[in-house]
């Protein structure tokens, strides 16, 4: 059964086709890649995926429900976490109260028992502190807690934005471009690390990523686009001897 | 780390305390201009804690207060007049039957002005929530604007231009100063929990907060409609202070001096806002000597009207200048400088 689908799914903006036509189709506890060249429609496709842009044609399915018109935050909350290929992080808040945002969703106490420190309240409050040092310790920002967002370094603003994502417990986790700015070693580690949370967290991974090495080296299948087009589909070995892949990233003479 | 939160408490209920006292002895000690201006710095920190929660906390740009403080005041006025105080104030038009005869205590009164202020915030967010920015700014400035016409025209019920006199007096230092505490203790409270992170969230980025599973409508909705139950309730204390309202004590430019203290105290910062609500209260008072007639040496002046704004506001561009964030940016008072010295140095350096 697959956990995601999207059915002829296009997104226009006036005259210009970001994306047309894309069949996706995801199982569960898979690891699928999305690549193409610059401008090729992969975040757009993210985006409509999560409710950021509602497609203008075509339907998306997840766990079987239609949820091509729900909003972003209801999205989240069926099982659905991104991050974003420019990190989005809330910078003048602490390393762990970004986590604990992400734990926001499934608080049930009305917000005045959050003032007047409830025990349920409370009971809360402590079940998601310690779930989010937990997952700060996965990724190793446990000594950075009580840090400002902004005044981390790159790679770990890239890490807590992954914790962030799965504090909201997702089933489907989407990465745009989780390797930017990452040098080989720190590549070859988030290979490992993204199979860690795989197995860890049950989830089902698709992300965006330009890096080759990390593309073929973690993905189980993959899809390129090209002009929003959907180019090739299958998996990595396929896709690197696929005559229209090589061209779209190449040229042909 | 159990004893240091020990020791942490003593000193919180100590200060506490301390103030308490200070503030009863003003009582005892001060003339009643003095103690009018202690009452004004209360209600004021509760006004500039209401904004802040609005615009400094959760990132909502609005102009609206003038508009919630007036309902507030007119409501706590109506309904704390004697009827014989309401038959002479109304004499070009009678108030409507349903409100002559009523007179309520304060505290009752207080929280109907809230919450009617608070179902408007409701009523205005609704729509004016939809836009961000510069656009909320002037939508809820457009808004504040329409209360106050729509009050200026009800004749027979708010008076009109000629507004409400002989309020009972009842604000006293109590009452401005116990409501200002429960504000802060509201505020200190709601933002160590999660819907004080959700706000501070939106704040920081929209985008991220949603896809974090907030439901951004809900939670500015829920700060607005506090923020204006709390302005309605300042506003409340403000008239019964005053002993007089009417609609043009409530113009944009009330709104502009709460703005004015969120602003100087640091946008997100609850430390901040009782400081500079307290110092901009009483320098608007103390430099009241400057429109006054002076004889400094070389130069005499018979008073210049307006000196005092100049000074005032030549003030404000120095700090501004150098704090670029307010005085205390976004952080807050702790007592951790009493056991961490080092940390609170390196916490310093990274707010510059």
């Amino acid at each position: 059964m697959y956990i995601l689908r999207t059915d002829n799914i296009t997104m226009k903006f006036g005259g210009l086709v970001a994306v047309s036509n894309l069949n996706l189709e995801i199982r569960q506890n898979e690891i699928v890649g999305l690549i193409g060249p610059n401008g090729a429609g992969k975040t757009t496709a993210f985006n409509m995926i999560t409710s950021q842009y509602t497609p203008t044609e075509g339907s998306i399915y997840f766990d079987n429900n239609d949820i091509t018109n729900h909003k972003p935050y209801e999205i989240t909350r069926l099982g659905i976490a991104r991050t974003f290929q420019n990190i989005k992080l809330f910078k003048e808040m602490t390393v762990l109260e970004n986590v604990l945002v992400g734990n926001h969703l499934r608080v049930k106490s009305p917000l005045i028992m959050s003032v007047l420190r409830s025990p349920r309240y409370k009971r809360e409050e402590k079940h998601m502190i310690e779930k989010s040092m937990n997952l700060l310790k996965d990724l190793g920002l446990e000594e950075s807690i009580n840090e400002k967002a902004y005044s981390l370094p790159y790679g770990k603003q890239r890490r807590l934005e992954i914790a962030r994502a799965l504090a909201t417990d997702p089933k489907l986790l989407l990465l745009d471009e989780p390797a930017a700015g990452m040098n080989p070693q720190e590549s070859i580690e988030l290979m490992s690390f993204i199979h860690e949370i795989r197995e860890k967290f049950d989830l089902t991974i698709f992300l965006i990523e330009h890096t080759m090495q990390v593309v073929m080296g973690v993905c189980e299948r993959i899809y390129v686009l090209d002009y929003g087009v959907t180019i090739a589909e299958g998996n990595p070995y396929e896709i690197q001897n696929n005559p229209k892949v090589i061209e779209a990233y190449l040229g042909v003479n | 780390m159990e004893r240091e939160k020990l020791i942490k408490r003593i000193l919180t209920v100590t200060a506490i305390s301390a103030a308490a006292g200070l503030l009863v002895l003003f009582n005892f000690i001060f003339d009643s201009y003095m103690l009018r201006i202690v009452n004004l710095a209360g209600i004021y920190i509760t006004l500039a804690l209401s904004l802040n929660l609005i615009y400094g906390f959760t990132g909502l740009f609005s102009l609206g207060h003038a508009g919630f403080m007036a309902i507030g005041a007119y409501t706590t006025a109506l309904l704390t007049m004697s009827p014989a105080q309401k038959q002479m104030n109304f004499f070009l038009e009678p108030l409507v039957p349903w409100l002559a005869n009523v007179e309520w205590s304060f505290f009752p009164a207080l929280m109907v002005g809230g919450l009617l202020a608070a179902v408007t915030g409701f009523l205005i967010g609704a729509p004016a929530l939809k836009l961000r920015d510069d656009y909320l700014a002037i939508a809820t400035l457009g808004f504040a604007e329409i209360i106050r016409i729509v009050f200026t025209n009800m004749q027979s019920v708010t008076n009109g231009p000629l507004g409400l006199k002989g309020l009972p007096p009842y604000t006293n230092i109590w009452w401005t100063w116990g409501i200002a505490f429960v504000s802060i203790l509201f505020m200190v409270y709601l933002f160590q929990g999660s819907y004080g992170r959700a706000f501070k969230a939106i704040r920081e980025d929209e985008v991220a907060a949603e896809a974090m599973g907030i439901n951004l409508f809900r939670h500015k909705m829920l700060s607005f409609t506090i923020g204006s139950f709390m302005a309605g309730v300042g506003g409340g204390l403000l008239g019964n202070l005053m002993g007089t309202i009417d609609p043009l004590m409530f113009r944009f430019l009330l709104a502009f001096n709460i703005l004015l203290i969120v602003v100087l105290g640091g946008m997100g910062s609850i430390t901040g806002t009782v400081i500079s609500g307290i110092v901009i209260t009483v320098l608007m008072e103390y430099l009241r000597f400057l429109d006054g007639p002076m004889d400094l040496l070389f130069f005499k002046t018979d008073g210049i009207p307006g000196l005092r704004m100049v000074i005032f506001s030549i003030m404000l561009m120095v700090v501004i200048l150098f704090f670029q964030r307010g005085i205390m940016g976004n952080r807050e008072f702790t007592w951790d400088f009493l056991f961490k010295p080092d940390r609170l140095k390196k916490n310093n350096v990274e707010g510059e």
